[in-house]
């Protein structure tokens, strides 16, 4: 055990900050994200200069346009970004789940075709697996994918799906066998370009006001067989790899947002309530809660770089982030007092957008009752609750 | 950056867990614990002879010569197993405030140790002196009637003879450990929680079916692996002496005692009628985890070091960067 940095991670950790403060405009410096990000090109070039220095894929293979380090690289990289209050890259999809999936099951081809241009955010992806019909209890979903000659036809729809109105691409999980054994089997999991003939995407308005996630309507879309990820029929075993991903690699985004969420609660409450012990008590409570979250996951790291596999401590952070950034960014208005309401406020809204936000936090990713479910019935053999 | 157990460690916690598993069984510790005694001096020989006195004391000095580490390791075993003896109160709380010669004393199982903390004395029945003011007392005095009567108080009598001086106790130390032992307590009654869920049956079917009964559960997993993260982070720093050693104790000791609290109140709920016996050992472990939440302060006395660590303190200078920015020039 020791916590401190190796020498060469010292020198990673040093080289990442001094390359942060040269290169993060002043403007993104504790940017609110949301769909903000979207309005002009700064956060795009921000990500490229991310991509172009080597820091997007950092743990991905050379071969794919990343740099091969190791994860506890990929830990400091998030500190430091968290410590400078620098915008993620923008493609969260396509870095966390759409890439992951493509180096595991992928073709050569389709491994050429996407990986670097993930990197570099020139190809923004959406993530199309919820319907009307199918949230929870995935499985049921109803779009279909039939194959027809030298190409899957799909029709149906998806909805609350993340950056779709701005995507290139989309990975999507439809039903290739409308009549399947068993709800988990008959599925094929394809790379939609969302520019085909026949997509059409409608945003939906968010809590915040914001239209971020979006219905997509599928019409007689032709998607290419070479656009099958992984084998046909077996499109749910393909999607439990992008659910992995999505929760298992979570955990340092979450320590970075949270990290910076409690940065500036901090600041917050040195300038108004610093003498109220009520206040302090409350404060100190997030800042322990950070920090178990922060040792959680290098516990998760260590483990996962001694066996190569993510432990069950994925699903513990997801649940244990979102529920501290729900009970914080309460607290943070709560320091407003009576302008609390006040969206155009000294802080521009930031907080209100925040704690609004953050009540998606327990939907998106798997809702805290199915992860609850999952580590009753995987990580402590409860019996199935279905 | 690695924050795993090293192979030794985890063979000194296997070992331990196996030694106490077979030494002090649930029914055994109970019978201890209601006992006059309220432990078995016979114990102490063997916990010498396991090395286990002397972990963290120099080789020149008869111990071990490992750290603070291993010792955490052994006090999250021996509260998991509710071992009812003064090592929390000879090790944990008095051990740094000692001479090298009464070290060795301790390692060779020779002497046995409280402190005086808040004007109460854990195991003062138990052990032949205390640190008491920076000096040496003879264990003399008074045990008092206490909810945990596997760690009974006391108090010193006004007459008890001073010996020589000696150290103070390390604040952080004893939060780690205390925040050790916390994790050892919820997860046992994680344990047993998920082991009655798992077989008792109402309406036809497993109670662990039910997600109130479920998600209880996994809270209570999600909150002890938190703890045990925080646990182990204040452990390092303690062993380490590193700057954050007071904030982390702190931080750690809150979280722990208040996770394993309500890690026993939600495994007495799970076993109804018999979580609220006399008889089962659940109530033990319930009265462990409330003794760790008082003693040194409850969870609000801790936080509100941590406000001033991280609101006007060292922590607050290193979350402004100004250092960092610095730094890098
Ligand atoms: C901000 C945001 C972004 C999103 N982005 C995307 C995206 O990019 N792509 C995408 O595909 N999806 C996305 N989603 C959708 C998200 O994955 C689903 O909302 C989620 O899986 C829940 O499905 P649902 O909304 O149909 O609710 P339901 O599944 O109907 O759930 C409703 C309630 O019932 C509870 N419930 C359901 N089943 C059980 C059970 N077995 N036990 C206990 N309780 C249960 C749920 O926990 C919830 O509280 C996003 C959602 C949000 C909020």
């Amino acid at each position: 055990m020791d916590l401190r940095d190796t020498p060469e991670e010292a020198a990673f950790r040093a080289e990442v900050r001094a390359w942060i403060a040269a290169n993060l405009p002043d403007e993104l410096r504790g940017h609110r994200g949301g769909a903000a990000r979207f309005e002009g090109r700064a956060m795009r070039e921000w990500s490229r200069r991310l991509s172009d220095a080597g820091y997007s894929g950092l743990t991905w293979p050379r071969e794919y346009g990343g740099a091969g380090a190791p994860y506890s690289h990929q830990a400091i990289l998030f500190e430091e970004i968290a410590r400078a209050e620098a915008p993620p890259h923008i493609g969260v999809i396509g870095l966390g789940m759409a890439g992951p999936t493509i180096m595991a099951h992928g073709t050569e081809e389709q491994k050429r075709r996407h990986l670097a241009k993930i990197l570099s955010a020139e190809e923004i992806w959406c993530q199309g697996f919820s319907e009307p019909e199918a949230g929870s209890d995935l499985a049921s979903l109803k779009t279909s994918a039939i194959l027809d000659g030298d190409a899957f036809v799909v029709n149906g729809q998806k909805v609350w799906s993340s950056y779709a109105h701005i995507a290139d691409f989309c990975i999507l999980v439809a039903r290739s066998d409308p009549n399947p054994p068993s709800k988990h089997q008959g599925m094929t999991y394809l790379i939609v370009d969302m520019h085909s003939p026949g997509v059409e995407v409608r945003p939906l308005r968010q809590i915040t006001g914001e239209a971020e996630f979006n219905e997509i309507f599928f019409t007689d879309v032709r998607v290419p067989c070479e656009n099958v990820l992984g084998e046909i029929g077996e499109g749910w075993s393909v999607a439990m790899t992008t659910l992995l991903h999505e929760r298992g690699t979570l955990g340092f985004a979450l320590t970075t947002s949270l990290e910076v969420a409690v940065r500036k609660l901090l600041a917050l409450v040195r300038e108004r309530n610093g003498h109220d012990p009520l206040v302090r008590d409350r404060v100190a409570r997030e800042w322990i809660q950070l920090q178990a979250l922060k040792y959680t996951n290098y516990r998760a790291l260590t483990a996962l770089m001694q066996t190569g596999i993510p432990g069950p401590e994925g699903s513990v952070s997801k649940l244990h982030y979102s529920e501290s950034n729900q009970r914080l960014t309460k607290l943070a208005l709560e320091l407003h007092g009576p302008e609390a309401q006040l969206m155009d406020g000294e802080t521009g809204g930031y907080w209100q957008y925040q704690q609004l936000r953050s009540r998606g936090n327990t939907i998106e990713a798997g809702t805290s009752e199915i992860l609850r479910n999952i580590i009753a019935e995987r990580v402590l053999g409860l019996p199935r609750s279905r | 950056m690695d924050f795993s157990f090293t192979d030794e460690q985890e063979t000194l916690r296997r070992e331990a867990r196996a030694f106490l598993e077979e030494r002090f069984p649930a029914e055994r510790v109970a019978e201890l614990a209601d006992s006059d005694e309220g432990w078995d001096p016979a114990s102490w020989r063997e916990l010498a002879e396991l090395g286990w006195l002397g972990v963290s004391i120099p080789e020149e000095a008869g111990g071990a010569g490992l750290g603070f580490i291993e010792e955490a390791v052994l006090l999250e075993e021996l509260a998991r197993a509710l071992y009812p003896g003064p090592y929390f109160s000879t090790v944990a709380l008095a051990l740094p405030a000692l001479s090298p010669e009464e070290q060795a004393r301790v390692a060779a199982g020779e002497a046995r140790w409280s402190a005086e903390v808040d004007g109460l004395v854990p195991d003062l029945g138990a052990v032949d002196w205390v640190v008491a003011d920076g000096a040496a007392v003879r264990a003399q005095g008074h045990v008092l009637p206490t909810m945990d009567a596997t760690r009974r108080l006391g108090r010193l009598a006004a007459e008890a003879e001073r010996g020589a001086s000696v150290g103070a106790i390390d604040r952080p130390r004893l939060l780690a450990a205390l925040a050790a032992e916390a994790v050892g307590i919820a997860q046992r009654a994680l344990e047993i929680g998920v082991e009655h869920a798992r077989t008792r049956t109402q309406f036809g079917r497993p109670i662990g079916v039910y997600q109130a009964v479920s998600h209880s559960l996994a809270d209570t997993y999600v909150e002890t692996e938190l703890a045990r993260s925080l646990a182990y982070w204040a452990a390092w720093c303690v062993a380490e002496d590193d700057t954050q050693a007071d904030v982390a104790g702190a931080a750690a000791k809150s979280f722990a005692a208040d996770a394993a609290v309500a890690a026993c109140e939600r495994a007495i709920q799970v076993l109804g009628g018999i979580g609220f016996t006399w008889e089962h050992v659940l109530h033990r472990y319930y009265k462990r985890a409330q003794w760790i939440q008082s003693f040194a302060g409850f969870g609000a006395v801790l936080r509100a070091d941590v406000a001033r660590a991280v609101l006007e303190g060292g922590e607050a200078a290193e979350l402004d960067g100004a250092a960092l920015a610095a730094e890098v020039g």
